[in-house]
């Protein structure tokens, strides 16, 4: 079609695409912003810019399927009584009962928990399906507060403090109507049917000598057995990061800007934060410079999609990573099987990102019954442990290629940039050459 | 009558005194006193048995945070967020309470005998607080459910963005939040107010009381409401 435009002499323009035409047409019909799922859409630099250097004559590579890579992670040995011990550094983020469906999140923590990970709740509280599913449960102390209750704060693994995530920063959590149904709004203390919006900010601290003294609290009520997370949308991260070790945090997450929401405004989710590939060296400087980096562990989300991305991230200075995105992928989102029921929403397979509209065909952004029924959480269940297996054998592939015996002797050594944006971002060089743009000095 | 076990924070830690009642509760230790708060964080957070708890003097952040059952009451002024999350129980603050007093609370009552700052009742989704004096501005933000009652006055932007929650203030209310208006008030708040003031141990007259609660304008986008934020 495109080519017929091209031979007819039509071009269309770079600043007015036809998204954007579409966009402009929709707002002046409706007056209304443009709210969706998923994350950012837009180009990025990303891992896909940064290449292994597999061992050759100066490393020595590991038999590819002979030899050991380990895999394991353990989270918040900093402070709790009992940290998580994982068998792969690949979680699940947090996404709620209410965005997702009973039977989504009941596959999560199946998936999960077969692969020996953790899952996370979300801003609507703790589920039994979710719990009783999931081996090693994070639970997230939201602003909303939704749901939050000390005896599942007593049954939960570790806790998340959120302070905003990487679709969003600086945003609160939103639900629209169709998704509050009778069993959300009587978990989230709502009218059945009102549009959810959260708050941005927590209701009774603000700044980090308050996190401090919240941490604190959280801990005296869990009797510090738990580990605290502390999670932050990609934006100062340098700084967020210091300021969430020096609150007490056990893990600090930072969430890039491709990370993946239910429901939030089009213009947030691609106009703030900051790319992925940009926050992991700003967090892992933070750490080293307060001399914690390992001891505090840090969680990378936001467009973690393969094993090559897994191992990246972790030679950039991650301890493990968390996806949500690609978890529901593998749980059935925007397959090609769904793909006439997505276009009777004005969508299509690859494309559906409407999960604030609750009629997700796959059964997993939706509160409807009859369509939530449509996802078997253990089938579900077995998509996702299979995922998360390959994902972690993909990564042991690439670090076995660079000789490591383990996920996390993965270094920044291992790597190289193919652009010069994605060498200043990863502060990693410039393929073929010893120039890191951005770092004076910085030449390897 | 159940032994009363004393706890001086000025010899142990907050963190023993909370190891200590988070302990399964019997009869022997029922009933606790704290003495030498000064100010402490946390004290006494995270209860889930039906202890009685005084504490002897004034007290830092999240006193009572996330409350089941116990009775606490803090002889003296409160911090942050005292009874923030409560779930039930009963927290009496003798003095003031600053900021963010029952927050995000979920039921219980909680009591401030003198003034409450900012943000009382913020988020409040359940809980019935009465306060004997003024509360500061934007308190009831994004009130959920249960009940606020203000003796004294209430500060800017009372119930911004309420949902369900019910307000009864006596005094001047500086000016309204988003979405917050006065309501009739007729004989079953007249009835309710007159139980909140009783378990409150105000004596006060439920007549002198104005209704607040939402105007149910917000609870869904309409372009038409983009001004009102």
């Amino acid at each position: 079609m495109d080519m017929d435009f091209a031979s007819r002499g039509l071009r269309e323009s770079a600043t007015f695409d036809r998204a954007t035409i579409h966009a402009i047409q929709r707002a002046a019909a409706t007056g209304v912003y443009d709210i969706r799922g998923w994350g950012a859409k837009r180009p990025l630099p990303h891992f896909d810019d940064l290449l292994f250097l597999g061992a050759s004559m100066s490393r020595y590579p590991l038999e590819g399927y002979r030899e050991r890579c380990d895999t394991d992670v353990v989270l918040g040995t900093r402070n709790a009584k009992y940290p998580l011990h994982l068998d792969i550094p690949v979680t699940i983020a947090g996404m709620s009962f209410g965005a997702l469906s009973a039977n989504a999140k009941e596959a999560l923590g199946r998936g999960a928990s077969a692969a020996g990970t953790s899952t996370t709740t979300g801003d609507g509280g703790m589920t039994p399906e979710e719990r009783g599913q999931s081996k090693h449960l994070v639970y997230q102390y939201l602003p909303s507060r939704y749901g939050m209750n000390p005896d599942d704060l007593r049954k939960a693994d570790a806790i998340e403090v959120v302070l905003g995530q990487g679709a969003k920063p600086g945003g609160g959590g939103m639900l629209l109507g169709q998704k509050i149904t009778d069993r959300v709004a009587g978990m989230r203390t709502l009218p059945v049917g009102v549009d959810q919006r959260s708050a941005c900010r927590h209701p009774d601290w603000t700044g980090p000598d308050d996190l401090t003294i919240k941490i604190g609290e959280l801990r005296e009520i869990t009797d510090w057995e738990k580990p605290i997370y502390v999670k932050v949308g990609a934006t100062r991260t340098y700084y967020d990061v210091k300021l969430a070790v020096q609150a007490g945090a056990d893990v600090v997450v930072v969430d890039g800007m491709q990370g993946g929401t239910a429901a939030t405004q089009e213009v947030f989710i691609e106009h703030v934060g900051i790319p992925t590939l940009a926050a992991i060296p700003q967090a892992v400087q933070a750490l080293r410079e307060l001399g914690v980096h390992r001891e505090v562990q840090l969680i990378v989300s936001g467009g973690i999609r393969t094993g090559a991305d897994v191992a990246k991230a972790i030679a950039l200075g991650a301890d493990a990573v968390a996806i949500g995105t690609a978890a529901l992928i593998a749980l059935g989102d925007n397959h090609p099987r769904h793909d006439a029921e997505y276009r009777q929403l004005g969508s299509a397979a690859g494309y559906f990102d409407d999960f604030q509209d609750g009629r997700d065909p796959a059964g997993i952004s939706t509160q409807d019954e009859e369509l939530a029924a449509r996802l078997d959480p253990v089938e579900g269940g077995r998509r996702l442990a299979n995922y998360l297996r390959v994902l972690t054998m993909e990564a042991q592939t690439l670090a076995r290629a660079c000789g490591k015996a383990h996920l996390h002797h993965l270094e920044p050594e291992d790597l190289v940039a193919l652009t010069i944006e994605s060498a200043a971002m990863a502060r990693v060089p410039l393929a073929g050459t010893d120039w890191i743009p951005g770092t004076p000095g910085a030449v390897r | 009558m159940a032994a009363l076990t004393e706890v001086d924070l000025g010899a142990s830690s907050v963190r023993d005194l909370n190891q200590a009642l988070h302990a399964p509760a019997t009869e022997s230790a029922a009933s606790w006193r704290v003495l030498n708060p000064r100010g402490a964080h946390s004290v006494a957070c995270g209860l889930k048995d039906e202890v009685t708890v005084d504490v002897e003097g004034h007290v830092g952040y999240y006193c009572a945070g996330m409350n089941q059952r116990a009775t606490v009451t803090v002889h003296g002024n409160a911090g942050v967020g005292v009874a923030e999350n409560m779930m039930s129980g009963a927290v009496r603050v003798r003095g003031d309470a600053s900021q963010s007093a029952g927050a995000t609370a979920h039921g219980g009552l909680l009591v401030i005998e003198g003034n409450a700052a900012a943000r009382c009742g913020i988020s409040m989704k359940g809980v019935d607080i009465v306060v004997g004096g003024n509360v500061g501005h934007m308190s009831a933000f994004m009130g959920q459910a249960g009940r606020l009652v203000v003796c004294g006055d209430a500060g800017d932007a009372l119930g911004d963005s309420l949902y369900e929650a019910r307000l009864y203030v006596k005094g001047k209310v500086k000016s309204l939040g988003a979405d917050c208006v006065e309501k009739e008030m007729r004989d079953e708040h007249r009835v309710e107010l007159a139980e909140l003031l009783k378990a409150a141990e105000f004596d006060q007259d439920p007549a002198d009381f104005r209704r607040y609660g939402s105007a149910r304008r917000l609870y869904h986008f309409k372009v038409d409401n983009s001004t009102a934020y």
